[in-house]
């Protein structure tokens, strides 16, 4: 076995450790998007808002610096297997739980279990399912012991064997799935181990109060490794679900932090606020879904490639949505890592060449005057949705398409869009780590999230390849490739790039705008 | 008396079970369940979350189980909040809305009834159309316009309170959500009791009161306030229970821990034991509320007795 030391790694982990020196001792308040659903991670609901909370007070394997790199955690170095499916993680020997017992592999490998047991119905199990066994762990077919993830020496050690070689595996590890769980408390408390009063934690943070819908409190955690380098006494996490109001309270000053400010007030805190007013790209994609099923007009490429060609994407981005978002012309966003942002072929042109190329490709799909194109469009509804929706209808009538729109609230949008009853259905997708896999999958054959049904065995093929591909730049090749071939089948129609939106106090240094919007609160201090 | 109030009781008892009945089964019918969502999940993922919450067994089945444990006082945990159960959700936000709900009563009660026998008395004076003109506008403004403006001028622009939070219900933090969430009703009361007190003025024992020779004030306070009350009491049955039970527009914007906001979110959340949670109780108080109005006619009208 040849070992791979990540010298890299821990340099990054150097360099950034003198990016937080204990200055003033503070309370940090930061104004969240919604109420977390449990300090039992396999227990969340997806939120953006969830993960700032938990990686506050938890910490992986590994750990990710202001600028959302990763970062040796709980975990000092590891080993690779040379064919990519057995990780060696050596834990610190600081490592501890906030009631000062030790973190151990044991902890680990109970984290997991606990996320992949069926029972626990975690939603978000199968962001595990590299590790060996856990999927028919998680489906009941193994038992938890199964799992591909053993602690050795005493605690000190744990070997983790995957299904296959995963290329972002590491990524992977700063999510909150990955995080462990505090075996002796789960066992002292049993359920009611997540309850303030009785949970223990491993982050910079612990929490110390709940009031729900309103507050979580979280202290720093004295029995962190890194504890003197942690300069903030604690963090405050408001639901701020009225983000208009939450804007208020940033301007009396009770918010030092609001995340994800409304994208119709944007050009208003820039001009007002423009010390405090963030805005950068991030790994999230806003598209429109175009059904390929059999039956429905969209099936004929030649359609999805004239609705593609005639979307004026930058009148989109900059004037519809006022910079709120960037124009996409292709659904891997820039950003992500080892990948090259791909480009959708002949659509941001001359707008005239395109519309006339758009109008032949209609007519030649058989529809003209007395045969008009009537199609379906689906949003979740919500102010901006709505507007996008408008605009893009108003892009597609000089081509003859009239198009019936049809909003419903986020549920029966979904629901409905799954059922594959619709012509162009408005979704999004927020990366879970950042690798291009992550948005590649959601045109795979016969995956959920391919709301439009979209099937090419090339595709699959590429993308099988790639899982199987531990050299990262052929890997890359092979990734960009199968993008390229949904986007010359016209597959979709990406739209926009969401971008980060985070109100800031220029008062707070250490926060750092990065792709994943990950922004844990151990790096932040206030000046003077 | 007793037994009239115990009769009552023991009728709302099947009026709660139909209200849970049909709020249970509308619930399912609704599209979509409590684990849609953007992402759609693996089969099998989605087959345990419905195992861990019983939904993989036939609907009769679920509401057996679910009134079996509603009888035991089991509101069940919430599909969504998972670090509460839904008795816990009701218990931490009820006195929170009831705080707020009940102050904003209180406020319009105080505002709303002498404004309302002032703008009768001097009926059609500029008076009276000062009020009428400003209820009217306190009405047809909604509550999520004003809330959002209070919370800008007195915690933004002049900075005197807080513009959001709860800190433990100060009393800083109470002023702005008190004041918005009452506005609506000084407006819905004053009108009310101006257009009662008008009628009463006109009728046949008010001009007996006033033919005896008593001063227009003792006409007033002695024999025209309390048959007046009547329209409004029974405005306040349902109202108070709609308003100590929260809003969620000034919970949203003021952030504050009520319970307004589950009604909402339990539902657009598909969140089922959530929801239930919030009709039983909501039910429950309408029926209490409505039952403390009869009786509070009885004392305020000598013609209404119960036996």
């Amino acid at each position: 076995m040849r070992l791979k030391r990540h010298t890299l790694i821990a340099a990054i982990a150097l360099s950034s450790a003198t990016l937080a020196g204990p200055l003033q001792a503070q309370t940090l308040n930061i104004g969240v998007m919604g109420e977390l659903a449990s300090f039992d991670t396999s227990q969340v609901s997806g939120g953006v808002w969830e993960s700032q909370i938990l990686m506050d007070v938890y910490e992986g394997l590994l750990k990710e610096n202001p600028k959302g790199e990763v970062l040796p955690g709980m975990a000092t170095d590891w080993e690779i297997s040379d064919d990519g499916k057995t990780y060696t993680f050596h834990l610190r020997d600081d490592a501890k739980w906030s009631d000062g017992e030790p973190v151990t592999a044991e902890d680990f490998v109970f984290g997991w279990q606990h996320l992949l047991d069926p029972k626990s119905a975690s939603k978000y199990a199968y962001l595990l399912y590299p590790i060996e066994n856990a999927e028919a762990i998680n489906t009941g077919d193994k038992p938890l012991d199964a799992i591909g993830a053993e602690s050795l020496d005493d605690g000190k050690t744990l070997k983790v064997t995957l299904e296959s070689p995963t290329p972002f595996f590491l990524q992977l590890l700063t999510h909150y799935t990955a995080y462990p769980l505090p075996k002796h408390a789960v066992e002292a408390y049993g359920k009611q181990w997540v309850k303030v009063d009785n949970i223990v934690t491993n982050g910079a943070f612990k929490p110390v109060e709940w009031v729900s819908q309103s507050r979580i409190s979280v202290e720093k955690n004295p029995e962190y490794y890194d504890a003197a380098d942690v300069s903030l006494d604690g963090v405050n996490y408001f639901n701020a679900e009225d983000r208009n109001a939450a804007i208020s309270r940033f301007r009396a000053g009770e918010l030092d932090i609001i995340r994800d400010y409304p994208s119709s007030r944007y050009q208003w805190l820039k001009d007002n606020l423009p010390d405090a007013t963030h805005l950068s790209p991030m790994l999230g994609s806003y598209y429109y879904v175009l059904n390929n099923r059999e039956g429905r007009p969209t099936a004929d490429e030649r359609v999805r490639e004239a609705l593609n060609l005639v979307v004026r994407r930058k009148v989109l981005s900059e004037q519809i949505m006022a910079g709120s978002f960037k124009d996409a012309y292709s659904l891997v966003p820039p950003g992500t890592s080892h990948y090259d942002v791909q480009h959708m072929d002949g659509v941001d042109g001359d707008y005239q060449e395109r519309l006339a190329k758009a109008k032949q490709l209609i007519k030649e799909a058989g529809y003209g005057p007395d045969k008009p194109l009537h199609l379906q469009l689906r949003y979740n509804t919500s102010d901006e949705h709505k507007k996008i929706a408008i605009a893009l209808a108003a892009m597609w009538k000089p081509l003859g398409v009239e198009i019936e729109m049809t909003n419903a609230e986020a549920t029966v949008h979904y629901q409905t869009i799954q059922q594959g009853d619709f012509d162009i259905a408005r979704a999004g997708w927020i990366a879970d780590y950042n690798d291009a896999e992550n948005f590649l999958t959601l045109l795979r054959s016969g995956v959920g999230n391919n709301y439009g049904a979209y099937s090419n065995p090339e595709y699959d093929k590429l993308l099988d390849q790639a899982a199987n591909t531990q050299d990262l730049d052929k890997r890359q090749q092979l990734l960009q490739k199968a993008e390229n071939v949904a986007l010359d089948d016209y597959a979709l129609a990406p739209l926009l790039f969401y971008v980060t939106r985070n109100l800031v106090n220029p008062a707070l240094e250490g926060w750092q705008d990065n792709a994943e919007d990950d922004h844990p609160s151990r790096w932040v201090s206030f000046t003077e | 008396m007793l037994s009239y109030t115990l009769k009552r009781l023991l009728q709302a008892i099947p009026t709660l079970l139909i209200v849970i009945t049909i709020s249970f089964f509308l619930m399912r019918i609704a599209p979509g369940g409590p684990f849609d969502g953007e992402r759609q999940l693996p089969p099998e993922i989605e087959a345990n979350l419905e195992a861990a919450y019983h939904l993989d067994e036939p609907l009769p089945m679920q509401y057996l189980r679910y009134m079996g444990n509603l009888l035991q006082g089991d509101f069940g945990p919430s599909f969504k909040y998972k670090d509460f159960s839904v008795s816990e959700l009701i218990l931490q936000g009820f006195p929170v809305s009831l705080e707020i709900g009940g102050l904003a009563i209180l406020l319009a009660l105080l505002l709303g009834l002498p404004l309302g026998v002032i703008a009768a008395i001097r009926r059609n004076s500029a008076i009276d159309y000062a009020v009428m003109g400003t209820a009217l506008a306190g009405i047809a403004i909604p509550n999520f316009v004003i809330a959002p403006i209070l919370a800008l001028v007195f915690g933004v622009l002049l900075a005197w309170l807080p513009a959001g939070g709860w800190n433990g219900g100060a009393w800083p933090n109470l002023v702005l959500p008190v004041i918005a969430l009452s506005i609506q009703q000084i407006a819905y009361i004053a009108r009310m009791m101006r257009a009662s007190m008008i009628e009463v003025l006109g009728s046949h024992y008010i001009r007996t009161a006033r033919a005896k020779g008593l001063s227009e004030s003792q006409v007033i306070l002695r024999h025209a306030i309390r048959p007046a009350l009547l329209p409004v009491t029974s405005y306040l049955g349902p109202a108070i229970a709609g308003i100590i039970t929260g809003s969620v527009v000034i919970e949203q914007i003021f952030g504050i821990p009520g319970i307004g906001r589950y009604f909402v979110q339990g539902a657009l959340n598909r969140d089922y034991t959530l929801v239930m949670g919030t009709v039983v109780f909501y039910g429950a108080l309408i029926v209490l509320m409505n039952l403390l109005v009869d009786l509070a006619y009885s004392a305020l009208d000598p013609q209404i007795r119960y036996d």
